[in-house]
């Protein structure tokens, strides 16, 4: 085990295992978050805690993941490499793996443009493949960024994402060669609609071996609304194919139809050689997800220890 | 070269607005190129700054002068008898050219006219285009000629990432994605294999970081 943590845990066991995104709060309160993580507890295996997603200031994803934590549940903490240099990141994953923080998902970050401080300065001091190459330094060579030795390493279990929509298409899975090179352990994808193009990337994936070398956990989106669904099919890296808009825009009741497609779209996920788990994002929406992973038959979830 | 664009003409007007004796300076380099501050923009700076104030019926005297390059001493040496009789000294040069003006005449209010923008070239007739970020650390040649540090707006090493969208990024659409540019140029060249190490962190002591960064030529100096 690299870090000991309930991901890990079952993930090593070969269970096909669930994560779900809770984005932060815009303010200072707890309530929220440890609300949506004592909901979400018993039905998926870890909660990912967003880092300023979509550039937008909330609750930092260390304190986010403490909350989830103190609700028993497994956090996973992301980092992006937006706001912050390799001196602070290293140091906020020494403050988290001291505080019992087992994942850690290293992102590049939404561009600040797209956010609430556009004028603010971007930091991208690292790339989000040079991050999980500085946590793995860390944890498996005891050594900073720099080079320099530490004491006591952080046990983390690394995380990065991956767009199989992104361009250009045919570099996709080189692109997540490098990152298992660098040293992820798992991996959660972009929200899944076009399976078909998934198909082909996957394919790719299983060419090179990755899908050994990686845990790659398929990401969804549910769809609240046709609105909402027109909407993400605009977002670059985004592909929705036109039969779930028309499925979506014909549908009367819209929240059961954005269900639906979820759970068929986890019940094809499932079948594909090389997809360990699922990722549910239903950020403003994750009262939805016991649903969802009831109504895909992914209950009971399997125990593991909670590391002390 | 250095691209610099004039301020829009209240601000600069604003800045000589308390002086009633102007020198405005230009320089015969990159701002002449990029039709910022050469000749022909200090004459029609110098008309304008006398029409708005001759109509605000705040009459000025304006002194033009457009030396060969502001950035460097022995070039600003014509200008001293101009800039003994001005108040204030308009630079339409870029922020170099500001600051060596600036250290020449220590007893004369300098400010500038031009915001210098980027060191760019021209992409077509009438638009400049950023192309080195100045980093102090070339890395064209692992990136087929295209540089990931200035032209992807997250400066990503290991790019594209998932905002890549039909060769354009995704936080301006009519900006091309740096990494498609490098992923087309290399595949094309046979030498996609570039891509597959993973860049290491870059050192970015010899960027802007500390303090202002100098060249030194022994076999130059004197």
């Amino acid at each position: 085990m690299k870090a000991g943590g309930r991901l890990e845990a079952l993930l090593e066991r070969g269970e096909f295992v669930v994560t779900a995104e809770v984005g932060p709060p815009k303010g200072a309160s707890s309530k929220g978050i440890r609300s949506h993580a004592a909901l979400l507890k018993d039905f998926v295996d870890a909660i990912n805690i967003t880092d300023n997603q979509t550039a937008i200031v909330r609750l930092c994803s260390l304190a986010g993941a403490l909350h989830v934590l103190a609700e028993g549940a497994e956090p996973v903490m992301q980092i992006t490499c937006r706001d912050r240099n390799r001196i602070a990141i290293q140091s906020d994953v020494l403050g988290a793996a001291s505080l019992g923080i087992k994942n850690i998902l290293c992102l590049t970050g939404d561009h600040q443009s797209f956010g609430n401080h556009p004028g603010a300065r971007n930091v991208f001091d690292l790339d989000s493949i040079q991050l999980i190459s500085m946590l793995k330094g860390m944890r498996d060579e005891k050594r900073f960024q720099c080079g320099e030795e530490m004491k006591v390493e952080p046990r983390i279990f690394i995380g990065a994402a991956e767009n199989p929509f992104a361009d250009p298409l045919e570099f996709r899975a080189v692109r997540l060669a490098k990152k298992v090179a660098a040293g992820a352990d798992f991996i959660q994808t972009q929200g899944i609609f076009d399976l078909e193009r998934f198909h082909r990337f996957m394919e790719a994936v299983r060419e090179a071996g990755l899908h050994k070398r990686v845990a790659i956990l398929a990401g969804v989106i549910p769809a609240k609304s046709f609105g909402a669904m027109k909407y993400m099919s605009t977002v670059p890296g985004m592909s929705i194919p036109r039969a779930l808009l028309d499925r979506m825009k014909a549908a009367e009741k819209p929240e059961e139809e954005g269900v639906n497609i979820c759970v068929e779209l986890i019940r094809e996920l499932r079948k594909v050689e090389g997809v360990r788990g699922v990722h549910i994002m239903a950020v403003a929406w994750e009262s939805i997800v016991p649903t969802i992973v009831e109504r895909a038959g992914l209950l009971p979830r399997p125990q593991a220890a909670l590391p002390a | 070269m250095i691209v610099a664009e004039r301020k829009p003409m209240e601000a600069v007007a604003s800045l000589v607005a308390p002086y009633e004796r102007i020198l405005v300076v230009g320089c015969g380099e990159c701002v002449t190129v990029c039709m910022a501050g050469g000749e022909k923009e200090v004459e029609v700076m110098a008309s304008a700054l006398r029409l708005m104030r001759g109509k605000e019926g705040r009459p000025v005297t304006v002194e033009t002068e457009t030396v060969q390059r502001q950035c460097e001493p022995e070039y600003l040496v014509p200008l001293d008898k101009k800039a003994e009789a001005a108040e204030v000294i308009l630079s339409m040069g870029c922020g170099v050219g500001v600051q060596f003006l600036a250290e020449r005449f220590a007893q004369r209010w300098v400010v500038p006219a031009l915001d210098t923008k980027f060191a760019g070239g021209v992409r077509e007739a009438g638009v400049w285009e950023e192309r080195c970020g100045l980093c102090g650390d070339c890395v064209l040649h692992l990136t087929g000629g295209i540089c990931p540090v200035i032209r992807c707006s997250k400066s990503l090493l290991n790019g594209p990432c998932g905002g890549s969208h039909g060769g354009n990024c995704e936080i301006k659409r009519e900006t091309r994605c740096a990494w498609q540019l490098i992923y087309d140029r290399l595949k094309g060249l046979g030498r996609l294999e570039l891509l597959t190490p993973v860049l290491p962190p870059k050192d970015w002591s010899t960027a802007r970081d500390g303090g202002p960064r100098q060249v030194v030529r022994e076999d130059a100096r004197l």
